[in-house]
């Protein structure tokens, strides 16, 4: 009984001075992303292998003539990195959800969609970043033609930028599913598609000798969009997968 | 305005005013595309570059402007439910997403069945084709969505946001694919030759589209009727109306 008194007469526990709260708020979910995805290093290193993997079955599978494969080489490169970058997406929200720290996310007083796209940051910095960097070398094994390189890895950076954001819409959707990995492909591939007509084209653009500044100022424009519009739709998609 | 508002809340008033609209739509559907289809197919004139092969465009636009069409309304629904809370809108959403993938397929298959004659190919990676395609694969992925969740209300909410998230995008994929289609195929045969058509290939294509539009709204309609009682099903009222059936 006295306890219960003393719950009631206690004062409201004070609420932290809000000031620069959602800055410290975005720099410690930074922080802790980045922390837990560098500790699992095998969750990094798997969009790579992938990458690498499925660009070494093409040769394979279709021919190993270096003039065939430079031809083919932009698209396949962009394809398969989109692969791997989708193949990422699963784990994007999946741990947090499972161990109840998306739940802390959804109760906190800072904007959901702001500490999404902090997540959404980390996710691109560890597999859209990297995967843009590895592309020239595995462009070298396709025999992509010289003076497509810094396109090729520019455009995989400004493009994966994108896939994220748009494959979070799809990883928060189906967080919540037990089998989500198939239908989050299903999700987020048709809405790849203009990345991917932009990404390559800028890639053959480079090889053509034509101007690539169109290629990425419109990679970026998809960029800005999805910037402004895809937070809201993440946080709408967690919310409906945490209470639902 | 707000008292309509409240009524359109009400499933059992839905219920009851579809009932009294959805013959007019039924007998509308039914005059429009008798109408366009024995004056498309049997009295407007032959193509003189396709002949007789050109009157599957009176299947073929109609179901893709539906496609389309549908794609849209479905969002609008989805954006009524999300915001305004009004379960109708949802339901009809639900009974809309089969339509426009079966309208989308009608739209492609007829494409590809008038691909032969005119191009001698059953498919051709043309901008329109590849957009209905990836347009094919929007509802699928809304449908199959709305299916994986095992609370109902998580499935309608999730397909809503992943409506509206597509309806942004299918502009965006449009001008892209055909971007990509000019960029990277020469100009093939196009089927835009169709501004210059006289009126008696025309006119039946109107009645056509108003049909197909006219046959969507009784459609939906009935199976948002359907979709209600399977919904209300505990209510009262529907028990009620059982009741007077027997």
């Amino acid at each position: 009984m006295s306890s219960t008194n003393a719950t009631i007469s206690s004062p409201v526990m004070p609420v932290h001075d809000p000031k620069g709260g959602l800055l410290i708020a975005l720099n410690a979910t930074l922080k802790r992303d980045m922390m837990l995805m560098l500790r699992r290093r095998g969750e990094v290193l798997n969009p790579l292998v992938f990458f690498a993997l499925v660009i070494t079955l093409f040769p394979i599978g279709i021919s190993p003539d270096p003039e065939l494969l430079a031809v083919i080489a932009p698209g396949l490169l962009w394809v398969a990195a989109l692969l791997a970058a989708l193949l990422s997406l699963d784990s994007l929200f999946r741990s947090d959800y499972e161990d109840g720290s998306l739940e802390q996310l959804l109760l906190a007083p800072q904007p959901l969609a702001a500490l999404g796209l902090a997540k959404v940051a980390v996710h691109w910095l560890l597999t859209g970043l990297p995967l843009a960097l590895m592309a020239p070398l595995l462009g070298i094994m396709l025999a992509l033609p010289t003076g497509s390189y810094a396109v090729l890895a520019l455009s995989l950076a400004l493009g994966t930028a994108s896939l994220s954001l748009i494959g979070a819409i799809g990883a928060a959707l189906t967080v919540g599913l037990a089998r989500g990995g198939v239908l989050l492909s299903l999700l987020v591939l048709p809405l790849y598609i203009p990345v991917l007509i932009f990404g390559a084209g800028a890639v053959q653009a480079a090889i053509m000798g034509d101007g690539v500044t169109a290629h990425l100022a419109i990679l970026g424009a998809l960029l800005a969009v999805a910037l402004m519009l895809a937070p809201w739709a993440i946080a709408a998609s967690l919310r409906i997968s945490i209470n639902g | 305005m707000w008292a309509f508002i409240n009524k359109l809340r009400s499933p059992k008033w839905f219920y009851g005013i579809s009932a009294k609209l959805q013959p007019w739509f039924w007998a509308l559907a039914a005059l429009l595309l008798l109408t366009g289809t024995l004056w498309g197919l049997a009295f407007a004139p032959a193509d003189y570059q396709q002949g007789n092969s050109f009157r599957i465009i009176y299947v073929h636009v109609p179901a893709a402007f539906l496609a389309q069409s549908i794609f849209v309304s479905m969002a609008i629904a989805g954006l009524v439910f999300m915001v305004w809370k009004i379960k109708i809108a949802d339901m009809a959403a639900t009974v809309m997403a089969p339509l426009g993938a079966a309208m989308t397929f009608v739209a492609l298959f007829s494409g590809a069945v008038w691909g032969v004659p005119t191009w001698g190919t059953w498919w051709m990676w043309d901008a329109r084709l590849t957009s209905m395609l990836i347009l094919l694969f929007l509802y699928l992925g809304v449908i199959a969505l709305r299916g994986a969740f095992n609370s109902r209300d998580s499935g309608s909410r999730a397909a809503s946001v992943l409506t509206m998230v597509g309806v942004i995008n299918i502009p965006i994929i449009k001008y892209s694919v055909d971007w990509w289609y000019t960029l990277h195929q020469p100009a093939t045969f196009t089927i835009t030759g169709r501004a210059a058509m006289p009126m008696e290939m025309w006119a039946p294509l109107l009645i056509m589209v108003l049909g197909f539009y006219s046959f969507f709204v009784g459609l939906t309609l009935m199976r948002t009727r359907s979709e209600i009682l399977r919904r209300e099903a505990n209510k009262r009222w529907v028990r009620d109306l059982i009741e007077e059936l027997r």
